[in-house]
């Protein structure tokens, strides 16, 4: 399989009156044909921001790309020309958002909407477009698709219009798609249907995604890789096995012990907590943005010099961390210090 | 042996005491129609006869998707909402058919912190002046105690008693929070709802507010009604959970039976369908996976409110009416056709 996606580099900051916003900090990754990158992380570590900065879909100003590229099939988005990137978006790439009903406009057509990028990008006339996004309605499983395509946006409940939206994404056969939180906004039941249905679609059309989410649990479901986001910031990567059952950051590794699971029980203890809230953005990140919530592994030098990411010596290829203390070997030195005050 | 029996069993009737009992509780909200001549057409039946106890110390989850009536339950218990039918008991006393002062008076046994942490703080308000103003409208305490009281709240909550002359703004999604359950705690009182208290906070956070929590309810000796669609976390910090579909509670019981035999096809699928954080578990499960999506309350399908989208219907749940709570196993309730 070849890289489908190379991004190097990547640095993007917004210039605001209360300051400069330093949102991504510093990210390179590839992504091969047909794989599926999971991207975890909580509001403000970059994950959304640093896709948007590819799609050149952020506000300039007060947002600007400092430095970086992202290569994809050979060619570096950053540099292409607004009609240029129009042609990549949507066509090539596509993105589907987190709130169907804000990203779908409420006085078109469902249908006006799925033909605008058919006969855009690949050139339809307005009966083979109807009849294409008639199939893709149908595809996405929305029942009496033919007709559904003269309503509007509202007609449709939140878990029809991600349909919809993904029907949209879909519809130029993108090698990419972006999906970033399509199921936050929505019920269990309705998440778990929309999962199955990019899953299938994933697979039929073998294209390659990135999920950018919250949720530690879909990215279990659906992901290849896992990449662990904080500060801007890449903290940890990986095949998706590996990083969960073998963290080697501390930021992981809290994210995973502070989950409650559904499907064991709990014990009734405590959870697990991480001290301290996220950083402040509008801080220039030095060092290991993670270490002042990080009291029991960090080190003098996570405060003053920042950790690169690099391979994890005893885990499988393309498993990195960028931490400068072992977790493994801290891990196991904090167990016998315990059994030793125990004794 | 004789001697432990009884004493257990009084530790369980102990436990027991019911401090909220709820009795087919109505909340229909009209839909009206015409310009000038307002006529109802119609009713949405938000919460349509709902029957549960909640027991003292303990912590009922209600959970259920959006639009299923869980908040609005919450609400009509505390009487933010006037109930169309039923009644609602708190520490003995009707509820529903006090007035004015006498239910002020009740209220402040009874508190609630909402979801949003930016939404439902005054943001022209110090924390201050937030936290204490439940003591100035219920006037208690003077001036200067109510400040050492506020600090002291603020210092339980977690949060610096320097900050009392903040404003909201100035704190993250998680602080404000606190700042929440600072002011539901401002009055001491015995039963709290909390409306999905955790779900707009991050990841990180989310431990860190329950937690708090489970910390202050055995401090104080606090009821929780805490309503969530996050089963995970529920399955975590309830004792008992009720499960809402449409209006109606379809399954209550203790966490750990309902979790480990889930019985109503609904919680099944609900349960099936919350992702599990591992990759491994999550390659082997089978979900079951719901067709459609929740029919509009104010036109619940006839016979079972389930029928649209139950995956085991027969005929009979189209025909009969909506089925009724019954008990399987000690305290585990069930509303199915096809279970009893």
């Amino acid at each position: 399989m070849g890289v489908l996606l190379e991004v190097n580099d990547l640095v993007t900051r917004f210039y605001t009156q209360e300051g400069i916003v330093y949102a991504v900090n510093g990210v390179s990754y590839t992504l091969n044909e047909g794989e599926t990158l999971g991207i975890v992380g909580e509001s403000g570590s970059g994950k959304s921001v640093h896709a948007l900065s590819m799609l050149g879909l952020i506000p300039m100003p007060p947002g600007k790309i400092e430095r970086g590229s992202v290569v994809f099939q050979g060619r570096d988005l950053v540099k292409l020309s607004k009609d240029e990137m129009r042609l990549v978006r949507g066509a090539e790439i596509a993105m589907i958002f987190q709130d169907p009903m804000t990203s779908l406009n409420p006085v078109l057509t469902v249908g006006t909407q799925l033909t605008e990028g058919l006969k855009l990008h690949l050139g339809m006339n307005q009966a083979q477009a109807d009849r294409r996004a008639a199939e893709l309605l149908d595809m996405v499983g929305i029942p009496d698709a033919r007709k559904r395509l003269a309503n509007y946006p509202h007609q449709f409940s939140g878990g029809m219009r991600q349909r919809v939206m993904i029907a949209i994404g879909l519809s130029c056969n993108p090698k990419l798609l972006i999906a970033d939180e399509p199921t936050t906004a929505l019920d269990v039941t309705i998440q778990a249907q929309i999962i199955e249905l990019v899953k299938r679609l994933r697979d039929e059309l073998k294209m390659a995604m990135i999920w950018i989410t919250h949720d530690l649990g879909v990215v279990a479901g659906i992901s290849d890789t896992i990449q662990v986001m904080y500060g801007g910031r890449i903290v940890e990567r990986g095949p998706i096995k590996a990083v969960f059952e073998n963290p080697r950051s501390a930021y992981t590794l809290g994210l995973l012990n502070s989950l409650p699971r559904v499907d064991a029980d709990g014990g009734g203890g405590r959870l697990h907590q991480i001290e301290g809230s996220p950083p402040d953005m509008r801080i220039e990140p030095i060092g290991d943005s993670f270490a002042p919530r990080n009291p029991l592994y960090r080190t003098e030098r996570c405060f003053t010099e920042t950790p690169p990411l690099r391979q994890v010596e005893d885990s499988v290829p393309g498993h990195l961390v960028a931490a400068w203390y072992d977790l493994p070997a801290l891990r196991k030195k904090h167990e016998m210090e315990k059994l030793k005050h125990g004794n | 042996m004789e001697i432990k029996t009884a004493t257990a069993s009084q530790e369980t009737k102990q436990q027991r005491e019911v401090i909220l009992s709820v009795r087919g509780l109505k909340k229909y909200f009209p839909i009206t129609s015409g310009i000038i001549v307002q006529r109802q057409v119609g009713a949405v039946k938000a919460v349509d006869a709902v029957d549960f106890d909640v027991y003292k110390g303990e912590t009922l989850g209600l959970v259920g998707e959006s639009g299923c009536g869980k908040s609005t339950t919450g609400r009509t218990v505390l009487q933010l909402y006037r109930p169309t039918a039923g009644s609602v008991q708190f520490e003995g006393e009707e509820l529903t058919t006090l007035r004015g002062e006498e239910l002020r008076r009740i209220r402040r046994r009874m508190q609630i912190i909402f979801q949003d942490p930016f939404a439902s703080l005054n943001p022209r308000m110090t924390v201050g002046n937030i936290v204490s103003e439940p003591l100035v409208i219920h006037n208690v305490y003077n001036k200067k105690q109510r400040r050492e009281f506020v600090e002291e709240l603020l210092v339980k909550v977690g949060l610096n008693p320097f900050y009392i002359n903040r404003y909201p703004h100035e704190f993250s999604g998680g602080q404000r929070q606190r700042i929440g359950i600072a002011r539901a705690l401002a009055l001491n009182p015995s039963f709290i709802v909390a409306d999905e208290p955790i779900s707009a906070l991050d990841v990180s956070i989310q431990a860190q507010v329950v937690n708090l929590l489970e910390d202050l309810q055995k401090e104080l000796n606090l009821t929780y009604l805490f309503i969530a669609h996050d089963l995970s976390m529920v399955r975590h910090i309830c004792d008992r959970v009720a499960v809402m579909y449409l209006g109606k509670i379809v399954e209550i019981g203790p966490t750990n039976l309902v979790y480990n035999n889930p019985l109503h096809p609904y919680t099944q699928s609900l349960l099936s369908a919350v992702p599990v954080p591992d990759p491994t578990v999550e390659e082997q499960r089978q979900r079951i996976i719901l067709g459609g999506d929740v029919p509009s309350p104010a036109n619940p399908p006839k016979g079972c409110n389930f029928n649209t989208r139950c995956p085991v219907a027969v005929d009979y749940c189209y025909q009969e009416p909506d089925p009724e709570l019954v008990e399987i196993e000690p305290g585990h309730f069930v509303a199915c056709h096809r279970v009893t």
